[in-house]
C-alpha cells in the first residue's frame, strides 16, 4: 500500500476529474467554478509531483509504472502547459459560446492519460495512457461542434489517429510475440539476438509515435486539425501531447531497445531530417497562422528528434531542453494569437497582422521576440534550444544531420521573417481590442520574458535536466 | 583593475535603450538626448580604456571571466591591441549616427534609437568576446536590429534588401556555429585564450577554417557573396548604412585575424591562395563595377567591397605590415565610408535622390560640403596624408613581401579606386548646375558640420601621425604572427606527410 504514495498525483487528478464532472452535472451554471477548480487541481497535482520527485527510480505494479527524474520533469511540464491553456482559454470559449464544463474535464483527463504515458514502462500501460489522452483529444478537436471545420478536424484526427494506434498496437503485439513480455526492462533483458520481428515491432511503434508528434511523413493530420480546432485547443495540441509522446519515445528507445540502436537510429534520423526540411519549406506558403504554426511545430519536432537520434544522454537532455523551450515559445505565440480580437471576432491570418506595430507596439514587440526565438536567432531562448541539440548531435560526429538541420533553420527563418515583415514593415489596419483577460496578459508577459531573458541564466534549466540520466 | 569596464561598455547602451523603451513620448527630442548621452558616455569610457591600455604586452587586458553555461562556456571578455581600436571606432561612430538621425529618420524615432543602441551593445560585444560561443551570440544577434533598421526605415526596396541581408548572413553563420561546437568537442573548450595555447588538431583545421570562412566571407563581404551589400546599403537609412559600412563589415576582418589566423594556422596557410584570388577579384572587379554605378550609395557600397578586399589581402599576407595595414585600413575605412555615406545622406535629405545624374555643380551651391566631401574622397582613394594611405601602403608593402604578382594586381585596384572616386566627385561637385532645384539647397547645418568634422579630424590626424594606432597594435600583431609561425612549424611536417 505504501507504493501508492508514488502515484498520488495520478490518483488525485482522477478523483478531481470525477468530482468536477459530478459538480458540473448536478450544479447549474457551474462552468466558472469547474474551470477554476480544474486549474487549482492541476496546480495541486503539480505540487504533489514535485514532492514525489526523488533521485531514485521507483517502479510500481511489477515494473509497469516508474517514477523517476524524467517522469517528474515531464509531468510537471505537461501540467504547466495544461494549466496555462486552461487559464487563458475562458474568454475565447465564452465568445464562441462553448464555455462548458466538459472542456476542463476533458483537458484534465487527457493530462491524466499523458501522465500515465510518461510514467509507463510497459507497452500495455503505455497504450492505456495513450488511448485515454487520444480519446479526450478527439473530442477537444471538435469541441466547437457547430462549426464545420471543428467537427471535421475532430473526425479527421479520430480516423487517422485510430489508424496509427492500430499500427502501434500491432507493433506491441509483434514485440510481445518475439520477446515474451510487454515490460520494457524484461524486453531489454531477454532480447538476446535481434530478430527481424523486433525490428518490425519497433518500426510500427515508431510510426504510431511519430504520428502523435506529427513528424514527417506522418504529419498529414496536423495542419488541418490545427486549423480547424478552436485556437485554445490548438494550443493544447501544439504543446502538451508532444511532451508526453517525446517521453515515450525516450523510454521506448532507450530502455528496451538501446542495444538495437543501429536499427532505429537511421529511422529517427530520417524522421528528423524530413520533418526539419518539410516543416521549413511547407510553412512558407501558409497564410493562416494556425496552419503555419502546425508546419513550424513539425519542423521543431524534427529538431527534438535529432537530439533523440544521437543515442547519448546529452542528446536526450538536449531534446528535453528543446521541448521545454518550445512549449514556452508556442504558449507565447498563441497568447498573441488570442489577442487578435476585434468585436468578438478572432483573426488568424498573416495578413491580419499587417502593421500591428503601429497600434500595438508591445504586442508586436513580444511577437518579434517570439518569432526570432522560434527561428533560433541568438540570444533568445530558441537559439539555446537548438544549440544544446546540435551540441549533442555533433558530439556523435553526425555532421550531416547537423548541417541539414542548421541549413533548414535558415529556410525556416524566411517564413518567420515574413511574419515580422508584415507586422513591422507593412501598412497598418484597424486596431484590435485591448480588453484581454488578465491571465492571458500575464501568460504572455511571463513566457515572453522567459524567452527574452533566458540568456542571463542559461544553465538553470540545463542543470535540472542534466539530472535525467536514462542510459 | 577590478571594475568591469568592458561589461559596462556593453551594458550601458542596453540600459539606455531600456530607458527609451519605457519613455512615453515617441518622437520628441528627449529620447535623442538620452541616446546621445549614453553613447557619448560610452565613447568617453572607451577612450579611458585606450588610455589605461598597456600596449607593451599582447596578452588580453581588462579580462572578465564569469560562469555562464555551467562547465561549458564562460562569459569571458577582454581586449588586446587588435580589438581595442574597433571598440573605440564603434563608440565613436554610434553617437555620430545618433546625431545624424535629426534629418534622416522621420518617424518612430524612439524605436530607431533603441535599435541603434542595441546594435552598439552587440558590436562592442563582438569585438571584446574571448569565447567563441559568446562571439557567435553577439555576432548573430546583430542581425535582428539591423534587419529592423533596414526594413522599417529603409527605402522602396527595403523588404527585399532586409531579407537578403538577413538570410545571406544567417546562412554563412550557421556553418560557423557547427564549427564552434565541433571545436568544443575536439579541443574541450571554446575559450579563445586556451585554444591559442592548446591549438586545434590539424586534421580538422581545413574544414573548420572553411566553416568560419563561410561566415566571415559573407560578412566581409568577399566576392562572390558580396551581392547583399549594395542592396542593403542602398535601401538602409543613412545611419544604418553608416553602421553597416563602418563597423559591421569590420567584424569579419577582425574575425579573420582573431580566429582564422589565430586558431587555424595550417589551414590559413593552405587557403591563402584562395583568399588572395577572391580578394584580387574583389579589388579589381568591384572597382570596375563601381565605375559604372549611377547610384551614389551603390558606388560607395561597391567601393567598400573593394576596400575590404584590400583588408583580407593584407591579413592573409601574414606579415607584420600586412596585418597592421589591414587594421589601419579597417579603422580608416570605418571613418571614411561612414563619412561618405553621411555625405550622400546630406544631399539625399535635400533632394531625395541618390542618382549621380541629379547632381552636378554643387561646389557653387554648397562650398563647405564640397570641401569635406573632397577630403573624404581623397581619403577613400588613399591620398598620402590621409589615413587611407597608411592602410593601403602597409598592405601593399606586406603583399610585395609575400607575392609580387598579387601586389601588382592589387596596386591596379588603387588606380581604379582613384578613378571611380574622382569621377564620382567630378560629376557631383563640379560642372554646371543643370538641375535648377539644386540652387535651393542650403549648405551644411551645424550638426552635419559637426559630424563630418568629427570624422575628418581623425582621418587627417592618423594620416599624418599614425603612431598611436601602430603603437597600440604592434605588439599584439607581432605576437600573433609569432604564434602563427610557431604553430605552423610545429604542424607543418605532418601536413607534408599527408600531402
Amino acid at each position: 500500500m505504501i507504493n501508492l504514495n508514488f502515484i498520488l498525483p495520478e490518483i488525485f487528478i482522477s478523483l478531481s476529474i470525477m468530482f468536477l464532472l459530478l459538480l458540473g452535472v448536478f450544479k447549474k451554471n457551474s462552468s466558472d467554478i469547474v474551470h477554476n477548480l480544474s486549474v487549482v487541481s492541476l496546480i495541486i497535482t503539480g505540487v504533489l509531483i514535485y514532492n514525489n520527485s526523488s533521485n531514485q527510480n521507483i517502479s510500481l505494479f511489477n515494473g509497469g509504472f516508474v517514477v523517476d527524474q524524467l517522469s517528474s520533469f515531464m509531468k510537471i511540464l505537461t501540467i504547466l502547459g495544461g494549466a496555462f491553456v486552461l487559464s487563458i482559454s475562458t474568454k475565447y470559449l465564452k465568445i464562441f459560446k462553448i464555455f462548458l464544463i466538459e472542456y476542463p474535464v476533458l483537458i484534465l483527463s487527457s493530462i491524466l492519460g499523458m501522465m500515465v504515458m510518461i510514467s509507463s514502462n510497459d507497452l500495455m500501460v503505455f497504450y492505456i495512457g495513450l488511448e485515454l489522452q487520444s480519446l479526450a483529444l478527439y473530442v477537444l478537436a471538435s469541441f466547437n461542434r457547430d462549426q464545420l471545420k471543428s467537427s471535421e478536424s475532430g473526425l479527421k484526427y479520430f480516423v487517422l489517429s485510430a489508424l496509427s494506434s492500430g499500427l502501434l498496437l500491432y507493433g506491441c503485439s509483434l514485440i510481445y510475440g518475439f520477446s515474451g513480455s510487454t515490460n520494457f526492462d524484461v524486453i531489454g533483458d531477454t532480447m538476446s539476438a535481434s530478430h527481424y520481428g523486433l525490428t518490425f515491432g519497433i518500426v510500427f511503434i515508431l510510426v504510431g509515435l511519430a504520428f502523435k508528434i506529427s513528424a514527417v511523413p506522418f504529419h498529414m493530420w496536423a495542419p488541418d486539425v490545427y486549423e480547424g480546432s478552436p485556437t485554445v485547443v490548438t494550443l493544447f495540441f501544439a504543446i502538451v501531447p508532444k511532451v508526453a509522446a517525446l517521453t515515450v519515445f525516450i523510454r521506448f528507445l532507450y530502455i528496451p531497445f538501446v542495444n538495437m540502436i543501429e536499427q532505429w537510429q537511421p529511422i529517427l534520423i530520417f524522421l528528423s531530417i524530413a520533418s526539419m526540411i518539410f516543416g521549413a519549406i511547407a510553412a512558407i506558403g501558409q497564410n493562416n497562422l494556425k496552419r503555419l504554426i502546425a508546419y513550424s511545430s513539425i519542423g521543431h519536432m524534427g529538431y527534438a528528434l535529432a537530439g533523440l537520434s544521437t543515442g547519448s544522454n546529452e542528446g536526450i537532455q538536449g531534446s528535453i531542453v528543446y521541448i521545454t523551450i518550445y512549449l514556452f515559445m508556442n504558449l507565447a505565440f498563441f497568447c498573441c494569437l488570442l489577442m487578435l480580437k476585434r468585436n468578438d471576432e478572432y483573426f488568424e491570418t498573416v495578413d491580419d497582422l499587417s502593421g500591428l506595430s503601429k497600434n500595438h507596439p508591445i504586442l508586436s514587440l513580444s511577437l518579434l521576440v517570439i518569432l526570432f526565438s522560434l527561428a533560433g536567432i541568438p540570444p533568445l531562448a530558441g537559439f539555446f534550444a537548438k544549440f544544446y541539440v546540435f551540441k549533442a548531435v555533433i558530439e556523435q560526429s553526425m555532421y550531416f544531420l547537423a548541417i541539414v538541420g542548421l541549413l533548414s533553420t535558415v529556410i525556416a527563418a524566411f517564413y518567420y521573417l515574413k511574419i515580422i515583415k508584415v507586422i513591422y514593415f507593412d501598412g497598418e489596419k484597424e486596431s484590435y481590442d485591448n480588453d484581454h483577460n488578465i491571465w492571458l496578459k500575464m501568460s504572455l508577459t511571463f513566457s515572453t520574458l522567459l524567452i527574452l531573458l533566458y540568456f542571463i541564466f542559461p544553465s538553470q534549466l540545463v542543470e535540472i535536466v542534466s539530472r535525467i540520466n536514462i542510459l | 583593475m577590478n571594475f568591469p569596464i568592458l561589461s559596462s561598455l556593453i551594458l550601458l547602451p542596453l540600459i539606455g535603450s531600456l530607458f527609451l523603451l519605457f519613455s512615453k513620448d515617441k518622437n520628441s527630442n528627449t529620447g535623442k538626448y538620452v541616446a546621445l548621452f549614453t553613447s557619448f558616455v560610452n565613447f568617453l569610457i572607451s577612450l579611458y580604456l585606450w588610455y589605461q591600455f598597456d600596449p607593451t604586452t599582447s596578452s588580453f587586458q581588462f579580462v572578465e571571466d564569469r560562469e555562464w553555461l555551467k562547465g561549458f562556456v564562460n562569459y569571458k571578455v577582454g581586449v588586446d591591441g587588435i580589438s581595442i581600436l574597433f571598440i573605440i571606432l564603434t563608440s565613436l561612430i554610434t553617437p555620430l549616427c545618433i546625431i545624424s538621425v535629426n534629418n534622416t529618420v522621420k518617424y518612430r524615432l524612439r524605436d530607431f534609437l533603441i535599435a541603434i543602441l542595441i546594435m552598439e551593445c552587440l558590436m562592442i560585444g563582438v569585438f571584446c568576446s574571448l569565447d567563441l560561443v559568446i562571439f557567435y551570440l553577439f555576432f548573430e544577434a546583430g542581425l535582428i536590429p539591423m534587419f529592423l533598421i533596414i526594413g522599417i526605415w529603409g527605402g522602396t526596396r527595403r523588404v527585399y534588401s532586409a531579407f537578403k541581408f538577413f538570410l545571406y548572413t544567417l546562412l554563412g553563420s550557421v556553418l560557423m556555429l557547427i564549427a564552434i561546437i565541433s571545436i568544443y568537442w575536439i579541443s574541450g573548450t571554446t575559450d579563445v585564450t586556451q585554444l591559442y595555447e592548446i591549438g586545434i588538431d590539424t586534421k580538422y583545421q581545413n574544414l573548420l577554417w572553411l566553416a568560419f570562412f563561410s561566415s566571415f566571407a559573407v560578412k566581409t563581404p568577399m566576392w562572390p557573396v558580396h551581392t547583399w551589400l549594395p542592396d542593403a546599403h542602398v535601401e538602409a537609412p543613412t545611419a544604418g548604412s553608416v553602421l553597416l559600412a563602418a563597423i559591421l563589415l569590420k567584424m569579419a576582418g577582425y574575425g579573420f585575424i582573431r580566429f582564422s589566423l589565430g586558431l587555424f594556422p595550417v589551414a590559413s596557410e593552405l587557403f591563402t591562395p584562395l583568399v588572395y584570388v577572391l580578394s584580387l577579384i574583389a579589388i579589381v572587379y568591384t572597382s570596375l563595377v563601381a565605375l559604372m554605378q549611377e547610384d551614389m550609395k551603390k558606388l560607395i557600397a561597391y567601393s567598400s567591397v573593394a576596400h575590404m578586399g584590400f583588408v583580407t589581402l593584407g591579413i592573409f599576407t601574414i606579415t607584420q605590415q600586412g596585418i597592421e595595414g589591414s587594421i589601419v585600413q579597417m579603422i580608416s575605412h570605418g571613418l571614411v565610408s561612414a563619412a561618405l555615406f553621411l555625405c550622400v545622406g546630406v544631399v539625399y535629405d535635400r533632394m531625395h535622390s541618390r542618382l549621380i545624374a541629379t547632381y552636378g555643380g554643387l561646389v557653387s551651391v554648397m562650398p563647405k560640403y564640397s570641401i569635406l566631401f573632397m577630403l573624404f574622397t581623397l581619403a577613400a582613394l588613399g591620398l598620402p596624408g590621409t589615413s587611407g594611405f597608411i592602410g593601403e601602403f602597409l598592405i601593399l608593402m606586406g603583399a610585395f613581401k609575400d607575392n609580387f604578382l598579387v601586389a601588382v594586381i592589387a596596386s591596379l585596384g588603387v588606380i581604379f579606386g582613384a578613378a571611380y572616386m574622382l569621377w564620382l566627385y567630378r560629376r557631383v561637385v563640379f560642372g554646371e548646375v543643370i538641375n535648377k532645384d539644386l540652387l535651393k539647397m542650403p549648405d551644411l547645418d551645424n550638426s552635419e558640420k559637426f559630424i563630418l568634422w568629427c570624422l575628418a579630424i581623425p582621418v587627417l590626424f592618423f594620416g599624418f601621425y599614425p603612431e598611436p594606432i601602430i603603437n597600440t597594435i604592434e605588439i599584439s600583431v607581432k605576437d600573433l604572427i609569432e604564434m602563427y609561425n610557431f604553430n605552423l612549424n610545429m604542424y607543418m611536417p605532418e601536413v607534408k606527410i599527408n600531402d
